[in-house]
Formats: structure tokens, sequence, C-alpha cells
């Protein structure tokens, strides 16, 4: 197995007692989907909080490409090579579909406060890759022709996707996905597993987080199995899948 | 007619305010009641350097500017930590320093006494004194102001802007630096409020405290809101009507005494109304829907 781009060891967090996350540990390698599965309120979702610096831990520690990253700021972190997708779906509701994916690039000359008033001319230039590049990715996901829309006007589905679209545009090597196909139609699902799968061709790395095992079992090159805050299981998801371990927490 | 450049002029001088805390609350979200602090900061500081310096207008503008930027990041950086109704507070308590500062410090501020003769700015040679001078100059730095709001929000800038009022955390998760631009947002909005108090000072030649209370702030904010928050004509349509409006009461032949209270009824009826029927404004329904999407 290829060398660990991201490496979690011994995260701890707890909220008002309640241990979110219990001494964690779990890699993730270059170009595998690993799928993170588990009951509700396992630390899924503070987990991926952690690691993206929204939450911070109060012991263990988070590297990337074997670099420190614990604890940096969230703005920051999206600008290392991470990218993150949210369970309750976060987008610029009242902008155009094409200006979430605007949103999304990193490093835009024309966001900084000078650029506004010099240089329009590179600003310009590169808005216009961006531009360009943008509608590649929406006809890529195939809702180029919503690009003008609001974002709140698109399906619940296609905002799922268009979350994902912009995930991609953060052109970020770890993409964090927290529920991508969750309440969604069949056909919808397929399409973004589908988009998820070619992920690591593009020499990308991916966690997802899903409860659907159906979907893990289709997409995840291994799964690490958790519950209140601690790993219980890992392997393949045929091995997860028939661990005594698992079933027993699934019952209860 | 001089009636009539005077009413404009002060429209004018509402619509640089309106404007630019329509770049701090419309587009970025942060509902600031400090803009009147910012106003007087600037016609104070204005009006002392040109009766004990005796400095050039011009440079007097170039200092408001940048000495109200700074207080501007002075009262940000703490107070852009908290959100929502804290940081309504906390810029509600700036303003209620910023008044009591102006109020009593008699020796330089000339207390409830204020400064009175305040001299006409020169510019390059040329006394601005009539109306219509006036008006020019103020015409000038309203459309300054509105250049630089239209530069700034069409600016990829000015999304990430509209990105931090719809959704920090999404703005955060896209890599943007969120604090860094709430504090940027505040400088700029600060420093033009202070030009507008420039404006008043010298236009109206005597200022006091009353003129930058916690009501002015809250008047500002109605022009805004009525006008449209988060567009770049509603807060100068709101400007217009808003001070218009009450001078047309004296038309209808009412005694002064009463057509002074009706003023405040009539701003309070307008923006319970608006809340009720229209919440985004005048104009502000277009600014939430992409061009693309109009057409």
């Amino acid at each position: 197995m290829s060398e660990a781009i991201l490496k979690v060891t011994g995260l701890s967090k707890n909220f008002d007692g309640v241990r979110a996350l219990a001494d964690f540990s779990c890699d993730l390698c270059h170009g595998e989907i690993l799928g993170l599965i588990g009951p509700n309120g396992a630390g899924k979702t503070t987990f991926f909080n952690v690691v993206t610096g929204f939450i911070a831990p109060e012991d263990g520690k988070v590297s990337l490409r074997s670099t420190d990253i614990t604890g940096l700021a969230p703005h920051r972190l999206a600008n290392c090579g991470i990218s993150r997708t949210f369970q309750d779906l976060r987008l610029i509701r009242q902008l155009s579909v094409l200006d979430n994916v605007l949103l999304s690039f990193r490093d835009q000359p024309g966001e900084r406060l000078g650029n506004v008033f010099f240089r329009s001319k590179r600003c310009r230039e590169h808005e216009g890759q961006n531009r360009q590049e943008a509608i590649r990715l929406l006809e890529g996901a195939g809702i180029a022709e919503k690009a003008g829309d609001p974002a709140e006007d698109l399906s619940y589905g296609q905002q799922k996707l268009l979350s994902l679209v912009c995930c991609l545009a953060a052109r970020a090597e770890v993409l964090l996905l927290d529920e991508p196909v969750a309440g969604i139609a069949p056909e919808m699902k397929e399409k973004i597993l589908g988009m998820i799968r070619d992920l690591p061709d593009k020499g990308k790395s991916v966690v997802l987080i899903e409860h659907d095992f159906d979907a893990v079992m289709q997409t995840c090159d291994r799964v690490v199995f958790m519950d209140a805050g601690s790993k219980v299981s890992e392997g393949t998801p045929q091995e997860v899948r028939n661990d005594p371990k698992v079933i027993e927490a699934y019952i209860d | 007619m001089d009636y009539l450049c005077h009413i404009l002029v002060l429209t004018g001088i509402y619509v640089i305010l309106s404007v630019s805390l329509n770049l701090i609350a419309g587009y970025t979200g942060l509902l600031s009641i400090a803009h009147a602090a910012f106003y007087g900061v600037g016609a104070y500081v204005a009006a002392l350097m040109a009766l004990k310096l005796h400095s050039p207008f011009l440079v007097n503008i170039v200092c408001v500017v940048v000495l109200s930027g700074l207080l501007g990041a002075l009262v940000g950086i703490p107070s852009l930590r908290i959100r929502d109704d804290y940081f309504v507070i906390a810029t509600f308590a700036f303003q209620v320093i910023t008044f009591s500062v102006l109020n009593n410090w008699v020796s330089f501020t000339g207390g409830p006494m204020g400064l009175p003769g305040i001299p006409h700015p020169t510019i390059f040679g040329l006394q601005v004194s009539a109306h219509v001078g006036f008006l020019i100059l103020v015409g000038i730095f309203c459309a300054l102001t509105l250049w630089v709001t239209h530069r700034i929000v069409r600016s990829p800038f000015g999304r990430v802007l509209k990105a931090i009022r719809e959704d920090e955390v999404f703005a955060q998760a896209a890599g943007k630096n969120v604090a860094a631009y709430k504090v940027l947002v505040f400088i700029i909005g600060a420093g033009m409020a202070a030009v507008a108090g420039v404006m008043y000072a010298h236009y109206i030649s005597f200022i006091d405290p009353t003129s930058f209370t916690v009501m002015e702030s809250i008047f500002i904010l109605s022009i805004v809101i009525i006008g449209g928050s988060g567009s770049l004509w509603g807060p100068v349509v709101g400007a217009v009507v808003l001070v218009v409006l009450p001078e047309l009461l004296r038309f209808i032949g009412l005694p002064s005494s009463v057509a002074a209270n009706l003023r405040q009824i009539i701003y309070g009826g307008l923006l319970v109304a608006f809340m009720m029927w229209r919440p985004r404004g005048l104009l502000g329904e277009y600014a939430f829907q992409g061009k693309e999407a109009r057409e």
C-alpha cells in the first residue's frame, strides 16, 4: 500500500462529557477511497470537523503529507489541499450555481482588496480561466445548463452534486465527503458515486461518510467502522461487513 | 434654488453614509449601528484640523479617512470575533462611547456647545462656498463612493463578501479568511462614513455631538433597509426618499412642531411597513437574483 497522505493519531474530543472522539487514529493512503461508517453519534462528522479545523481536538495530531496541521484555522487548512462537503449541504443559496463554484477556487488574485482597483487585467484573465474551468466541471456533472440559476432552485440531489463540484473546484488532494448520497434519488446517487469512483484516477484521495452500506460496498477500497468515538473495525468492505463486532454494534 | 441645493447636498451626504453602510451591512451582513460614530469622527477631525492647524482641505480629508479607517480596525478586530447580536451590541457600545467623548471632552471638542465657525474648504485655490459649489463637491465624493463600492461588489472580492453574509462556514471551508475580509470591509466603510462627516462639517460650518447619536446610526440603517440592502443603487434611492420626504411635509402647511414629530412617525411607519411587506427594500430584490437569472 502506498504512503499515507493524511495521518491522524490519537484524536480525542469531548462535548460536555460526551465522548465524540476517543483516541481515534486512522490513515488515508494516496489515491484510495476510505469509507467511514458507524451509527449516529459515532463521531464521524466530529472527525471531519477536527481535520478541517472547525473543532480543535483536546488531544491528538493530524498530519498532511507528514506536515503537522493540527489546530490550524479552517481557511488555512482549506488552502493546504483539504476540501470538504457538509452533511447539511452548505451552499450560498442566493448566489448562482456558477458563483458557488467560482467561490470554491483557491488563491484567486481578484479576491485581494488591492487587486480590486489595480492589476484588473490579470484578475480578469484569472477569473476567465476559472469561469471556463467551472463550466467544464458543471458540464461534467451535467448541471451546466443551470449555471445561471440561484443554487436554491436546484433539486436536493443537484445541490448535493453541486457541493461535490465545489469540492473539486478547490483542486484539493484530500476530499472529505459527508454523506454525499444521503436522501437522494437512485439515478442521482449512481451519478454521484460514479464521480467519486473516478476521483482516485485524478490523483485525489477521499474519505467518505455514508450510512448506505451498499453505496460504501460499491465505492470504497477500505472501510473504517466507528462507534462511540473510536475505531471498532477496519479492513475491506467485505471484512468489515462480516466482522461480528460491527454486526453487534448495529444490533444494539 | 439655494433651498433645492441644500436638500441635494444633504441627500448626497446621506448617499455616502448609506452606500458605505450598505457595504458593511447589506453585502457582508455585519449589522453595525456605529456608522454615525465614524461620521462624527470624520466631522470632528476635519473641523479641528481646519480650525486649529489650518491645514489644506485635501490633506484633511486624507488624514480623516486614514484615522477613521484605523479606528474602524480598532473597533473591528475585537468585535468581529463575535457574531450577530453580540456584534450589534459591540458597535452600539462604540457608538455610545464616541458620543460621550464628543460630548464631554469640552476642552478639545467643545462639548455640547460644539465647534462653530468651520471655514469653507479651499481646493487648489478655489474656495467652495456657495451651495452650488458644495453640491459639486459632494457630488464628486458621492460618485467616488459609488464607484469604489461598484468595483468592490462586482469583483471576486465582493463575491466573497456575499458568501460571508449568506454562510460563513461555507466561506471558511472554501478557504476564505473570513475575519480578514470583515475587518477590511469595516475599515473601508468607516473611511467612507468619515468623508461624509468632512462634507457635513464644512458645509454646515457648525457641528455638535447631537448630529452623531445612535438615532443617526439607526436613521442611516433605515435608509439602507428601505432602499434595499445588498444593492448598489438601493441606498441611493433610500437616501432620496428619506431626506426629501420630510421636506415635502413643509409644503402641505403643517406647523413645524407637528412636522418634526410626524417625521419620526413616518420613519417608524415606513420601517414597519417595509419589514412586513417588502423586507428587501425598494431595490433589494434584484441584488439577490443574479443578472443571468433575470434574463
